[in-house]
């Protein structure tokens, strides 16, 4: 055989596809998509044993998990398409089903639609180490004799019979004749044709008391993680250790990162000739990798905890308690955890998002979970809280300054809901709402398949949001370093340097504009450059209040507090100008990262633009209502 | 009467469907006429809830189980 052989992974979800495709390809894989649709496609090559001590080169494509070969979903459809088209560019040489031998007689609904194909089929019956009395020789090939089909046992998670496996794959396999329903039965009649097939077939193979053991573990931890009560508290005290585990792991590295990135400028400003190219590079370009770069532990710990979950089954439990609620608000089972995974980052909680299979949950997921607090905004919300409540107030026990805090993340998770239940209303969708899922049984995480997983998603994010985050941090640079007029090359002052930059000059031109919410032309800068990221805030404050203090022995705080108007001499930091920027930042959608994101996750320009308009306005609305309450 | 009215531990075998477009979606998972039923767990809401069927557990909405018509079992 000289020519590569094209290959298609096909099976449920949770059927160990993905650990077979791991184990099959290591690291020789990539995730694309399929032109179109927003659904990930997964391809990576292997070598299989040729005959003659030759190597055959196999490329492979890990298909969206599927219950049948008809769609319901997008994922489905992707699948479909690709299996009964002949003339799709991808249309594979052979197809290998992985089925689950625990869960054989669901699993043998699609293997049997897919042998209807008349194309080569080899089932893959994996988790046969969990299913011991499948395991015979007689059993194997009487399945053989009645799909006819090759039938190869393999456990991936243990790495057993994946040789015999390669070895079946690498020879020519002719397509089985087998039909298992009558050609004109209608689609439902179809079903209960073929289960009565598949039961037939079963018959001598599987036996009803083989699962009993191994669901009783899971049947007991249920009674417990879906409990009424304890149900919620073991769901809460998981949260609470990933959200200490993120915050505590994450610190570390991101601390390195920038202290490297503060080296990397340090050496960049002694060892190259100072001009305008050093400066972009160090302050356009370095800065924008550092502010990629720094988000990488966060999001590699999000999704490894996610990774945990999910493969351990409890994921599906924490939808199954949750779908109640979620599903009030347009939402799904499914949301919870990027809406949570928002108070850590909305980058990676956004990705996280895909767990949904219905489009319209996904797409109102997406669009609230910038509105949970993520960690950016807490420099800025503890920077003004220390502003507008000067330290040591005090509400009998509680200090003031961590309730006020509390406060902006439940009003961040407010606005989330609030708004999925409208967007409910606006977003059109024919796809049905379903919550019919498998709840998995409980099983230890497969370490190497998360270890791939989390490489990919921060891959992802590296080059994919990464290019976008890189450009706009130069442009950015370019506006605050630049400015039209003479003032601007005038003065050596950083803080009238600013002011007369071209990021200035907007700062002063949206003045008018974000007066009524309480704001002047300096905070309309730091909103500019906060749309970079939202803890830019709080430096570009230091750059601006740094006028007329060569000696840097007041505080930023010190000095926000003394600013004073200058037509009314108050301070422009009071109660309501404090509260209203704070509520600006807990609505505005000023994160570019985000932006990115949503824009790779749905495909188009139209969704985070609508994204940002919608967040704008409310948070626009919302500063000036709390403005002039407090006023 | 549907499988939305189980309590929990009841056993029932599965008559017929309601909703065509649903009950497909449904017997690709398992849920063909003539399979036994037990609902093990309700969520702490009451909905959704879930099923073993097929040697697997299954969960669904009490929308989608009230299209699924079951005979209940001593």
């Amino acid at each position: 055989m000289n020519r590569d052989l094209k290959i298609a992974l096909v099976g449920n979800p949770n059927s160990g596809k993905s650990t077979l495709f791991n184990i099959l390809t290591g690291l020789k894989q990539k995730t694309g998509n399929f032109p179109g649709v927003t659904v990930d496609k997964k391809t990576g090559s292997t070598k299989l044993p040729g005959p003659s001590g030759t190597t055959v080169t196999a490329y492979l494509i890990d298909l969206p998990g599927t219950y049948s070969l008809q769609p319901k979903s997008i994922d489905e459809e992707v699948t479909c398409e690709l299996l009964t088209n002949k003339s799709n560019p991808d249309s594979p040489d052979l197809i290998v089903v992985v089925a689950d031998a625990t869960n054989l007689k669901r699993s043998l609904y699609l293997v049997t639609q897919l042998i209807e194909l008349e194309r080569p089929v080899v089932l893959a019956l994996n988790m046969i180490d969990q299913a011991p009395r499948l395991n015979s020789k007689f059993k194997i090939q009487t399945l053989e004799e009645r799909l006819g089909i090759p039938v190869i046992p393999i456990s991936a998670r243990k790495d057993t019979g994946i040789v015999e496996l390669k070895k079946i794959l690498a020879r020519p396999i002719a397509p089985s004749s087998k039909k298992f329903i009558s050609a004109d039965a209608s689609p439902s009649a179809a079903s209960i044709e073929r289960y009565n097939a598949i039961s037939a077939m079963v018959e001598n193979i599987v036996h009803k008391e083989d699962n009993n053991e191994r669901h009783a573990l899971t049947h007991a931890l249920d009674k417990i993680l879906t409990h009424r009560i304890w149900g919620f508290a073991c769901f809460l005290i998981v949260l609470l250790l990933i959200f200490q585990g993120i915050f505590y792991f994450a610190s570390f590295p991101m601390k390195w990162i920038e202290e490297l990135f503060i080296d990397f400028s340090k050496w960049g400003r002694l060892y190259l000739p100072s001009g305008e190219l050093t400066e972009l590079l160090i302050n356009g370009v370095l800065a924008g990798l550092s502010g990629v770069l720094v988000f990488i532990p966060q999001i590699a710990l999000l999704f490894g905890f996610i990774g945990i979950l999910e493969d351990s089954g409890y994921m599906a439990r924490v939808s199954f308690i949750m779908d109640r609620i979620m599903h009030k608000f347009g939402l799904n089972g499914r949301s919870v955890i990027p809406l949570i995974s928002g108070i850590a980052c909305a980058v990676p909680a956004i990705m996280g998002a895909r767990t949904i299979s219905n489009w319209k949950e996904r797409l109102i997921t997406i669009m609230v979970t910038p509105l949970m607090s993520c960690s950016a905004r807490l420099p800025v919300y503890t920077l003004l809280i220390s502003l507008i409540f000067p330290v040591g107030q005090r509400m009998h026990f509680f200090n003031i300054n961590g309730i006020v805090l509390l406060l902006m993340y439940l009003i961040g998770f407010f606005a989330a809901i609030a708004s999925a239940f409208v967007l409910k209303y606006l977003i059109k969708s024919k796809e049905k709402s379903y919550f019919i899922m498998e709840l998995p049984v409980y099983r230890s995480p497969r370490w190497k398949t998360l270890s791939y997983t989390i490489f990919e998603k921060v891959k992802v994010f590296l080059f994919d949001a990464g290019k976008i985050i890189v450009a706009i941090s130069v442009i950015l640079w370019v506006l605050s370093s630049h400015g039209p007029s003479s003032k601007f090359s005038a003065t050596q002052n950083a803080s009238e340097k600013l002011k007369n930059s071209y990021a200035g000059n907007l700062g002063r031109a949206i003045e008018p504009a974000i007066a009524p919410l309480g704001f002047d032309w300096k905070i309309g800068i730091a909103l500019i450059t906060s749309f970079a990221a939202r803890e830019v805030f709080v430096g570009t404050m230091a750059t601006i209040y740094s006028v007329g203090d060569t000696k840097n022995t007041r505080s930023i705080r010190e000095k926000m507090l003394e600013e004073k108007d200058p037509v009314t001499g108050n301070a422009v930091y009071s109660k309501a100008t404090g509260l209203s920027l704070m509520i600006f930042f807990a609505f505005a959608m000023q994160c570019m990262s985000t932006l990115a994101v949503v824009k790779r996750e749905t495909k188009s320009w139209k969704w985070p633009i609508f994204q940002f308009l919608y967040m704008g306005v409310m948070a626009y609305g919302a500063s000036f209502l709390v403005y002039h309450l407090f006023r | 009467m549907s499988m939305s009215d189980m309590k929990t531990g009841d056993r029932a075998i599965i008559v017929e469907f309601t909703d065509e477009e649903l009950s497909l979606k449904l017997m690709e998972m398992g849920c063909t006429p003539g399979e036994i039923v037990t609902l093990k767990h309700v969520a702490p809401l009451g909905d959704p809830i879930a099923v073993s069927v097929s040697g697997y557990l299954l969960s669904l909405r009490k929308k989608e189980a009230s299209t699924i018509i079951i005979n209940l079992l001593p």
